[in-house]
């Protein structure tokens, strides 16, 4: 038997890799996902800061700017539709003294230029009335009010388990290690074997330019660009309503301080160009400095309420803006690299404009059972406490704590376990429920989601995996 | 020959210097009290140790127990090593013997968890 | 409507054990303890090492076996108690949310409400431990649990930050299980574990303690692959040049324990800054009516033998609050407690002088390791208590016991504090 010839093999399960088979799958495509990891939302999707930016920062006419202020403007629909949670609070960039008025000024007219709406100077006094927490350095702020915050691994998860639900295939914990273009079929060589396919999306995060070189001559380079980040439990997380930023440098948007969905505070990122694309380590330097500039912005941080330190690491082009184009010479090859900041934000809009590449190169037709909604895990800390009851009621197991931090059940792990592309890690079931993820950090419940991971997967609970 | 201990007798910790010659203390110091001359001369002569651990059962829940009573600190991994091998049937009860004279030590080793 | 009850037991663990007895032997009857895991016993369970009940049993037990005393002391009373039931919510009017797989969710109603929910460890993300994070990090009580619970192989090569004595405990347990554990780090000049522990736990095993020195870097991208430890400067800084590497598949983090009071923060209870625990008074009441707390939620304890001591003055006082409607006897005279030189923290906050019909028990620790001190209660600049002690130690705790009678020429403030002096 012939071996199957995909359509397209997106490589890369982050947010950009699962937005585009997303939107593919929409199609009579037959669709594949590659990641080396063994579960989506591995890469820069799972630590950054979570932000869906407004769009006032890029250079107008970029990609960045166009493709952020469209992402932007899709978040409503699609958060409902794929039931992720996404909150549009608002944004601030705050500067310390009136020489740097012009600067905001100049965001302003930039983010006007960008299509952003609302866009407003605001006053020392105005500020701090809407944000009484801001340090009393703080002389003015420019609002964006479109600005909102997203739970990164749900809306990549969500963007995955939507496209598999609409027949797109996983091969996850797959490493791709060469491409070959043979007539007009790439032969992508991986370690579960060859996979052919008439399209390739590279989505591969730090490691896009490694991927681009296997089969097209080198165009860019990507620098892993890593930040640094401090999580404070949810009782700091009402210091502020929106998220704070400072003025941006070359370099990014500087050290921010928000709330997150789950209502902790996050402060970060630091920024610093590296060589090792799995560097992840957090640094002493890194954390202090996180510190120190955090405090710029926002007075009484309670630093004694940090519960984990962690850090991403961005996918940084050596041109500067987004590079998503079909290879001029290697046709069906297309790059969705450098996707640094605002690529959270500007994901659905990448996937659309991925689509319309695809759609250059192969026929789309509109598959008639399409089925846009997605139906997340429930968790029931987030109902009210009557539809709690009664969801206890319907399925026991859900009156089983076992995160008692987050107050996730035994029900809702479970579920985590149990659904497509369930979670086969301990960072995977804490990706898809919060357990683990509050003030004690997986102390108590560790143990116990250990021995339902072992117990699924049939393995000793010595064996079970946190990560990879 | 000369042995340096830390008295355990209460949280002052004083560091004892024991001049001991066939197999026992001669003499003692740097204790604060007699508990420290005692502790010492005892720790020459034969140190003994409670042992804790556990022996999987015959439905793979692990189960705690202890020996009964304290074994020759040299004695410790054999005694360990001999628990673990053991073969235990659930259900079981506190004070219940799991192996007996472990080690030729005189001591049983006991149960510490009613585990069904 | 909501279920009423007389006493609700919040934790499963010794101290609720004990106070669900105490209220009980104290003519409360209608007692429930509600407890979060499927068994009694609380941590107890996974502390299979010996030690226990020396004050409180005159015999050395292993933790189940202590938590078994108390259990079937529970059982022979036919106290009520239900397992797998995590309490949500308790509102200042002490009405609590509960769930569980086989009630679902309730709202119980209760003429009070004890406390008793433990404390859990601090994890390494409130460390600022830099580095990776790979697997093969466990605190050392989660580690506790893996090993001695579900009979699980957490590493070969093991290295421990903190001297906590769960550190120590497991340095020991780690070694047994055939591991090799190659040092325990400790950022302060001094260890947090008790000397019999140092001794019996790291010293029989040849196991190094590394005092002022901290972990600044761990390495691994899926599995711990080593960390690197340094010594500290005075303030606690790592001092270049003096790094070390050390292979190792699994750190172990015991680096202080955290009372666990988001429960009482729902009930509005003043937490003491000093020991996360709630504020409270001489009968162990917190700042809500009714509402009490003993054991580690209050402060973290050094024996498990004080914790029950402490949870039995919790249920008896707050079976004389269901009793007298939450009256008291005279007008309260209320004498504030504070921590004065060289004391961490004191508990009770307060004490009612005019009420006090026992012996009051003064707990605390002190900052610091003090020689041949003097240990003083000083009220309106006179010494009402004093006691020469060769040595006390940040990891042990101070236990005073203040007669009533002591309490007549008191006034406003009460002062305890370390008068250090030469031996």
């Amino acid at each position: 038997m012939d071996q199957k010839i995909y359509d397209a093999a997106v490589i890369g399960a982050g947010v950009v890799g699962c937005a585009a088979a997303r939107e593919l799958s929409r199609y009579e495509l037959s669709v594949i996902v590659i990641d080396k990891e063994s579960d989506v939302c591995e890469g820069t999707s799972k630590a950054n800061s979570a932000i869906i930016h407004a769009g006032f920062d890029a250079e107008p006419g970029s990609l960045k700017a166009k493709l952020n202020v469209q992402g932007n403007a899709l978040m409503d629909r699609l958060s409902k539709e794929l039931d992720f949670p996404f909150f549009r609070i608002g944004a601030f960039v705050v500067c310390r003294s009136k020489d740097e008025i012009p600067k905001l000024e100049e965001l302003k007219k930039r983010g006007e230029e960008n299509g952003v709406s609302g866009l407003k100077i605001l006053s020392c006094e105005e500020a701090h009335e809407m944000e009484p927490n801001l340090s009393d350095e703080v002389y003015a702020a420019l609002y964006a009010p479109t600005s909102g915050i997203v739970c990164p691994f749900t809306m990549t998860l969500a963007f995955a388990e939507n496209a598999y639900d609409n027949g797109a295939e996983f091969s996850l914990s797959n490493e791709v290690t060469d491409i070959t273009k043979n007539d007009d079929i790439f032969v992508i060589s991986s370690s579960k074997g060859e996979i052919k396919a008439k399209c390739v999306i590279n989505c591969a995060g730090v490691y896009a330019d490694k991927i681009h070189d296997m089969v097209c001559y080198h165009a860019f380079g990507i620098t892993p660009r890593k930040g640094e980040y401090m999580l404070l439990d949810t009782c700091a997380g009402g210091i502020v309503k929106k998220t704070i930023f400072q003025l941006p440098t070359h370099m990014g948007k500087g050290i921010l301080v928000t709330p997150t969905v789950h209502g902790n505070l996050l402060l970060g990122p630091t920024a610093d160009n590296i060589e090792d694309k799995e560097d992840t380590s957090t640094t002493r330097e890194g954390i202090a400095s996180v510190k120190a500039k955090s405090a710029l912005s926002v007075k009484d941080i309670p630093y004694n309420q940090v519960i984990t330190s962690f850090s991403g690491l961005r996918a940084s082009a050596d041109t500067g803006d987004f590079i998503i184009r079909e290879d001029e010479k290697v046709k069906g090859f297309i790059d969705a690299a450098g996707i640094e900041s605002p690529g959270l934000s500007s994901a659905p809009a990448i996937a659309l404009y991925i689509r319309d590449i695809v759609g250059g190169i192969l026929p789309l037709k509109e598959k008639k059972d399409f089925r846009p909604e997605r139906k997340g895990i429930t968790l029931l800390a987030m109902l009210p406490p009557e539809k709690r009851a009664e969801l206890i009621k319907e399925n026991p197991d859900y009156g089983m704590m076992v995160c008692r931090c987050s107050q996730v059940s035994e029900g809702e792990i479970a579920d985590s376990i149990n659904r497509p592309l369930g979670a086969t890690t301990l960072d995977g079931v804490k990706r898809r429920t919060g357990s683990g993820m509050g003030r004690c950090q997986g102390g108590f419940c560790t143990p116990k989601i250990m021995a339902m991971l072992a117990e699924k997967q049939g393995i000793p609970l010595s064996e079970v995996k946190k990560n990879g | 020959m000369t042995r340096n201990m830390i008295c355990i007798g209460c949280p002052m910790g004083c560091e004892l210097t024991v001049e001991v010659e066939d197999g026992k203390a001669v003499s003692v110091t740097g204790n604060t009290c007699g508990i420290g001359k005692k502790y010492a001369e005892s720790e020459v002569s034969s140190p003994t140790r409670m042992v804790t651990t556990t022996i999987i059962s015959d439905k793979g829940i692990p189960v705690p127990v202890k020996t009964r009573s304290a074994v020759p600190k040299d004695k410790i991994f054999d005694v360990v090593n001999s628990i673990k091998s053991a073969e235990l049937k659930l259900p079981v009860k506190i004070g219940d013997i799991a192996v007996r004279n472990v080690c030729g030590t005189g001591t049983d080793v006991v149960v510490t968890k009613d585990t069904v | 409507m909501a279920e009423h009850i007389s006493l609700a037991v919040i934790g499963g663990g010794p101290a609720g054990m004990a106070a669900a007895v105490s209220a009980y032997d104290s003519g409360i009857t209608d007692v429930t303890i509600f407890e979060r895991e499927n068994e009694l016993g609380g941590i107890l369970n996974q502390c299979i090492h010996n030690g226990f009940g020396l004050h409180t049993f005159k015999e050395e037990l292993t933790g189940p076996e202590y938590a078994g005393r108390y259990i079937d002391e529970v059982k022979r009373r036919n106290i009520r108690y239900e397992t797998g039931s995590t309490v949500l919510s308790v509102s200042p009017d002490r009405q609590i949310t509960v769930v569980s797989r086989e009630k679902g969710m309730r709202i119980i109603s209760a003429d009070a409400i004890i406390l008793s929910m433990g404390c859990r460890e601090r994890p390494r993300g409130a460390l600022n431990i830099p580095g990776m994070r790979p697997q093969g990090i466990y605190s050392a009580g989660t580690a506790q649990k893996l090993v001695n619970c579900e009979g699980c192989v957490i590493g070969k090569e093991v290295v421990i930050l903190g001297s906590g004595d769960i550190g120590l405990i497991m340095a020991r347990r780690m070694t047994l299980e055939g591991a090799h554990v190659k040092a325990v780090a400790e950022l302060m000049p001094y260890s947090g574990g008790l000397k019999r522990n140092i001794v019996q736990c790291l010293d029989d095993y040849g196991i190094p303690l590394l005092l002022s020195h901290t972990v600044v870097d761990i390495k691994g991208k899926r599995r711990l692959e080593g960390v690197t430890v340094a010594e500290v400067d005075q303030s606690g800084t790592p001092i270049p040049g003096t790094e070390e590497y050390y292979e190792c598949d699994t750190l172990l983090l015991s680096c202080g324990l955290i009372p666990e009071n988001e429960l009482s923060l729902s009930a509005g209870v003043k937490i003491n800054g000093a020991t996360n625990g709630p504020v409270v008074d001489d009968r162990l009441e917190t700042s809500t009516d009714g509402i009490f707390a003993c054991g580690n939620v209050l402060h973290v304890h050094d024996l498990v033998d004080f914790v029950s001591e402490e949870s039995s003055r919790a249920g008896k006082n707050a079976a004389d609050f269901i009793r007298s409607c939450g009256k008291t006897k005279n007008e309260p005279v209320i004498v504030r407690v504070t921590a004065g030189n060289g004391v961490r923290y004191t508990v009770p906050n307060t004490i009612d002088a005019a009420n006090a019909s026992g012996d009051i028990h003064l707990r605390f620790r002190v900052r610091n390791v003090y020689k041949g001190c003097t240990i003083k209660l000083i009220s309106g600049g006179s010494v009402i208590y004093s006691k020469k002690k060769k040595i006390v130690v940040p990891g042990e705790m101070e236990d005073i016991i203040i007669k009533p009678e002591m309490l007549s020429s008191v006034s406003g403030e009460l002062v305890a504090e370390i008068e250090e002096g030469a031996v």
